[in-house]
């Protein structure tokens, strides 16, 4: 086991109040910040080797890098805190337990970005959360660090605003150009790419799109130094990361720690291990869209961009749900395939038509009228969806089926029979 | 049908944004806050409300699972039947709600008091099982604390 110390979710009582935060050192990161150059701050994330927290782990200096710098038209930063991607419930922590930490590295990113405004988009099921944010922008804004008083406040130039929009339960609008048609008030379907955000974003003006916790580790390499943070976990995707882990574990919750650890030791050591010392069938490790892996696969894994990659899965967002060895793999799979079937936006053939497709042939299955021939036809749909979408809701509905089904055969070939 | 109070937030979501459709949302959340779902009426009031065609604003109410054009239940029970909560009991968390006030997903009691829904992931899956009731969540669900819910939400009324 680590003896890493949590720096994002730290545990300090009453860390959410900003007069807590400000006695821990709050907002001084933001006030170093302010004396940079952008391209310095930039250059620090770059240095850092931060990569994004919400699923497809870009490097965020590179994609701060991609922003106008003297454009005409204003810039926008999004804090994606859709969060609705089934096992992932970490932002929520950093809502509730830090929420200043995030306000900080957006005035941080804010800067960096010479934007006009952030938008914060939070799923709206999360309403107490959103209000809990609400507060916390009031309170920055109330002590001059938000909005036009954070240039006496702070000595500077630069001024931005802070808003919280509230989602209103679309899973699609965790994309990045959905949320943006949804702050936009149109409906939230996903917009072709080129152009990209950077470039024509919301209202047509430059934009960049990143998660919560993403925005969460900002302040952090301020403080310790981008040297300090490539140090810690897997050399090509650094930093601290939230593991949330559910499913069949003793303890389930969210943790703080470094990437690449091995995912044995956070289900076992971390997660207090499967309930009865029954066996793992399965384990998802990055949300239910990512690969599956089965459970005699698991030895040596780490939880890392890279070495998830290797093994033919994904980081996700690092949500890593647990499936013991009495789990009903096709019950599992079905379910999936329901949540992307109601959430598909419709706007694309393949997947509105193939996710309902999937789920009318696994019902088919879970009733006992299948036959073996409809796990191929099931591959065969997926493998039509996957790459033929605007946006990736096409892959996250198509890879857990096809993944089942290659990796899982006999399985549910033998349930098939039951 | 707002109040001036109401109003003036309207206004202030107005001016978060460079275009006044990028407040429907917010002002739709009043809306179903105040009426309990979006009618016509409603669709038609926040459109004049903030100046832009309805059929934009329709749009974005039948794209989105909160905003309800239907009255539901006082109390609505969303209960996360996805992975994380199927795999630590959310068919206990269903049984045990139609034990108590008989019915099951999509139905509403004769009394109008509760309906029941099927939830995606709220976001709950380390405290699973899980349901929200209207906006508060309920977690680590047993059927003794569910009895105990409906049973104070009964009294209440």
């Amino acid at each position: 086991m680590t003896d890493y110390q949590p720096v994002i979710l730290p545990g300090t009582p009453d860390l959410h109040k900003i007069d807590v935060y400000e006695q821990h050192g709050g907002y001084a990161q933001a006030r170093k910040a302010m004396g940079m150059t952008p391209e310095d701050i930039i250059g620090i994330v770059k240095d850092s080797g931060l990569r994004g927290r919400g699923g497809a782990a870009f490097p965020t200096g590179l994609k701060w890098s991609f922003m106008p710098k003297d454009g005409e038209k204003p810039n926008y930063l999004c804090v994606n805190g859709d969060e609705s991607e089934p096992g992932s419930f970490k932002d929520r922590q950093i809502f509730e337990f830090n929420p200043h930490l995030m306000i900080e590295g957006i005035l941080i990113a804010g800067r960096a970005l010479r934007i006009k405004a952030a938008y914060i988009y939070i799923r709206g099921e999360y309403e107490a959360w959103v209000q809990m944010v609400e507060k916390a922008v009031a309170d920055a804004y109330a002590k001059g660090y938000i909005g036009e008083k954070m240039k006496e406040t702070f000595g500077t130039d630069f001024a931005c605003d802070i808003y919280v929009h509230r989602g209103a339960g679309a899973y699609i609008c965790g994309e990045e150009s959905s949320l943006m048609n949804s702050i936009e008030g149109i409906r939230p379907y996903p917009r072709v790419k080129p152009p990209f955000p950077a470039q024509v974003g919301l209202w047509g003006c430059p934009t960049t799109i990143n998660n919560v916790e993403t925005i969460a580790n900002i302040p952090v390499i301020m403080d310790k130094g981008p040297e300090w943070y490539k140090g810690i976990g897997a050399e090509k995707h650094p930093g601290p990361i939230l593991y949330g882990i559910s499913g069949h574990v003793n303890k389930p919750g969210v943790y703080e720690l470094p990437t690449g650890m091995l995912l044995t030791e956070l289900i076992n050591d971390v997660a207090g291990g499967v309930p009865d010392g029954k066996k793992i069938k399965m384990v998802i490790p990055g949300g239910s869209s990512m690969p599956p892996l089965r459970g005699d696969q698991l030895e040596g894994i780490r939880m890392d961009a890279e070495s998830l990659k290797e093994v033919g899965s994904a980081i996700g967002t690092a949500g890593i749900m647990v499936m013991d060895e009495d789990t009903d793999i096709t019950r599992i799979l079905t379910r999936i395939t329901h949540f992307y079937k109601v959430e598909s936006c419709g706007q694309c053939t393949p997947c509105r038509e193939g996710t309902g497709w999937m789920l009318k042939v696994l019902h088919r299955l879970l009733e006992g009228q299948g036959e073996a021939k409809d796990l191929d036809l099931l591959h065969s749909v997926a493998k039509n969806i996957e790459g033929n979408t605007v946006c990736a809701l096409g892959d996250a509905a198509a890879w857990p089926v096809k993944f089942t089904i290659e990796r899982f055969r006999p399985e549910l070939e033998a349930e098939l029979q039951r | 049908m707002f109040t001036e109070e109401e109003l003036r937030k309207v206004e202030e979501l107005k001016s978060h944004y460079p275009s006044n459709l990028s407040a429907v949302m917010g002002v739709l959340h009043m809306y179903m806050d105040k009426y309990g779902h979006i009618s016509d009426e409603g669709v038609t009031y926040v459109a004049s409300l903030l100046d832009v065609p309805e059929e934009k604003v329709l749009g974005v109410v039948t794209f989105y699972e909160m905003y309800h054009q239907h009255k539901t239940g006082k109390y609505k029970l969303q209960v996360c039947t996805n992975v994380s909560c199927m795999l630590r009991g959310s068919d206990m968390v269903l049984k045990t709600i139609k034990d108590h006030i008989g019915i099951g997903i999509g139905e509403t009691t004769d009394d109008g008091l509760f309906s029941v829904h099927e939830a995606e992931c709220l976001g709950s899956c380390g405290t699973a099982p899980m349901m929200s009731v209207n906006k508060d969540y309920h977690e680590n669900l047993t059927p003794d604390r569910i009895n105990e819910l409906i049973d104070q939400l009964k009294a209440q009324g």
